[in-house]
């Protein structure tokens, strides 16, 4: 189980704003370490997001993706609605977390 | 005469107070430096053992007093004495490998090895070739240097020594002291000197 | 010999040092132009600052039952009575009587993990930087500065303790010392200095330590990094090529003083967000 993720989301005139920040390393398996190994890849692959069930968000990570993620996006929502972020990385790593919209 | 006494020995209490007070702030503030170090890698505690040079400078109201400028004039002198010229004779090397030198920062601290390669850290604190923009202000431009100044042996044995000692020129700069302190090997130096002063170089274009 | 100064040199000089100050002015600006982009930058994404994960993770070990003595740090009194952060990093470093010195944030956590939960002091010194004892550290750290985050800077001098501690951070700042003869004024001492593309702020003048005091602990992007003020002042020291500087020692307390003060008035920014 991953670190948890902080998830905001505010809705005004019909639009929710959703702005989630994740704890990952996003590693490309391109860099080096000190010593000059390869570090090996470790990214987070895909990220979902839910709202009342129903999936309004989801997008393919990459290894272009830079550490700690920032993610923010809007869609059609309510006040209240429940929030279900989750992510699953490379090495089959998950994390789930919930918020409410406010 | 009473009063006379009295004030004479108000004021002698006050100058030997005032002493006492300074000699114990001095004694608390080496204690703080000796007990907030340690050594680490190639980094030992002789490194906060100040030489003559850096006691001074690291005094900025006595700097700034007719004493301070006598001290410095002082210490000019002195560092400049220390001085080497190259061995070989040998002042222009390669400026290929002057710009890598002027571009690395590394070495010296308590992460590098005995063996790593110093750099010169130049373009932390200089411009230096104009294509690379990255650089740094707490030094003046080297831009069009030899170009501007011309290649005399005088010039050339004055840049040798600015790089060698900073200090023999101005007690107090900014400027590390690369050869006093072998930061910089002769052949490293004789390169960033070529970068500065070889007609060729890309920074005299 | 006398020295001639023919003509054909002086509009050769007139045209040289016209022409620097042209190309200084481009150049210049082309730096300026690249430090506002940085800028703008930070502020896009001053949104999303990941420091915020560590504030988060911060909360639950300041909550949690830790060390021989099984207890949370909710006791804990960083200057305005136990358990009470908010404004708690603006007022600090200052005078404590249960410890009869001047300590600094992370400095009275060591003391606030130890008493109160029993955990060694001296782990805590000796754990590797963002490691274990150091990364529950770093999470309180987050988790305390974020509670004055907006909140002026107002350290005091009136114990004559602070008093001293200021002098003698006063004197360390300027100590010349290593094989490159640096001090942190040799970086940190004048207006409009940069190494590199990196601005340094004036940490000798009010608006330039309250950008430096007030914008760390930071969160730095280029290595994905949460660092407290002790870890930037010890990679300062390491950068000057001085040996190690001991972590929560008095010496990093005083320098801390010293530029907390100068920043009083100032507003903290923490945590920060950096390059």
């Amino acid at each position: 189980m991953g670190d948890p993720m902080r998830i905001r989301a505010a809705e005004s005139n019909g639009i929710v704003d959703v702005k989630i920040l994740m704890k990952h390393d996003m590693e490309s398996g391109q860099r080096k370490d000190s010593a000059g190994k390869l570090i090996p890849a470790w990214f987070i692959s895909t990220v979902s997001v839910k709202a009342q069930g129903k999936e309004v968000f989801v997008a393919d990570f990459g290894s272009a993706v830079s550490k700690d993620p920032f993610l923010n996006f809007k869609y059609k929502g309510s006040k209240g609605d429940k929030l279900v972020v989750s992510w699953v990385d490379t090495k089959g790593d998950k994390r789930s977390d919930e918020a409410t919209v406010s | 005469m009473k009063s006379k006494i009295f004030l004479l020995l108000a004021l002698f209490a006050v100058l030997t107070s005032n002493a006492i007070a300074q000699s114990s702030f001095d004694a608390k503030f080496q204690k703080m430096m000796s007990d907030g170090f340690r050594a680490e890698g190639i980094a030992g505690l002789d490194r906060i053992q100040q030489d003559e040079t850096q006691k001074f400078c690291s005094n900025p109201k006595l700097i700034n007093t007719k004493q301070g400028a006598l001290k410095a004039i002082e210490l000019q002198k002195l560092n400049m004495a220390s001085i080497v010229q190259p061995t070989d004779g040998k002042y222009i090397g390669d400026w290929k490998n002057g710009e890598a030198i002027a571009q690395s920062g590394r070495g010296a601290t308590w992460t590098d090895k005995p063996d790593t390669v110093n750099g010169g850290g130049c373009y932390n604190c200089h411009e230096i070739n104009k294509k690379e923009i990255s650089y740094g202000n707490l030094g003046p431009s080297l831009w069009n240097y030899g170009k501007n100044r011309g290649y005399s042996q005088e010039l050339i044995t004055y840049t040798w020594n600015r790089i060698y000692n900073s200090k023999a020129y101005n007690a107090c700069s900014n400027m590390p002291r690369f050869g006093h302190f072998k930061l910089l090997t002769q052949e490293q130096m004789q390169d960033v000197m070529a970068l500065l002063l070889d007609p060729q170089s890309p920074v005299n274009q | 010999m006398k020295q001639r100064f023919p003509k054909a040199s002086m509009r050769k000089t007139f045209r040289f040092v016209l022409g620097l100050i042209i190309i200084g002015g481009v150049s210049a600006a082309y730096a300026q132009s690249t430090a506002d982009e940085i800028a703008k930058y930070r502020q896009m994404i001053a949104d999303g600052n990941p420091s915020e994960l560590y504030e988060d993770a911060g909360a639950e070990v300041w909550k949690k039952p830790a060390g021989p003595k099984n207890a949370s740090l909710e006791k804990c009194n960083l200057g305005l009575g136990p358990g009470v952060i908010q404004g708690a990093a603006a007022q600090l470093p200052k005078y404590f009587p249960d410890t009869n010195r001047v300590q600094d944030l992370e400095s009275r956590l060591i003391t606030c993990m130890s008493t109160l939960q029993g955990i060694s002091a001296q782990e805590i010194i000796d754990a590797p930087i963002q490691k274990g004892l150091k990364k529950d550290m770093d999470a309180l750290v987050a988790y305390v500065v974020t509670a004055s985050k907006d909140q002026k800077i107002k350290v005091s001098v009136r114990h004559p303790k602070e008093k001293e501690a200021y002098e003698l951070g006063k004197r360390a700042f300027y100590y010349e010392g290593g094989p490159m003869d640096f001090s942190c004024a040799t970086c940190h001492g004048s207006d409009g200095k940069r190494i590199r593309l990196q601005d340094l702020p004036n940490l000798t003048t009010q608006a330039g330590a309250a950008a430096g005091w007030g914008s760390w602990p930071a969160y730095r992007v280029s290595s994905g990094q949460f660092w407290t003020m002790g870890l930037r002042l010890n990679d300062c020291y390491r950068q000057q090529r001085f040996p190690y500087p001991i972590y929560g020692s008095e010496l990093l307390t005083a320098i801390s003083m010293y530029m907390a003060v100068n920043a009083n008035g100032g507003t903290m920014q923490t945590p920060g967000l950096k390059r």
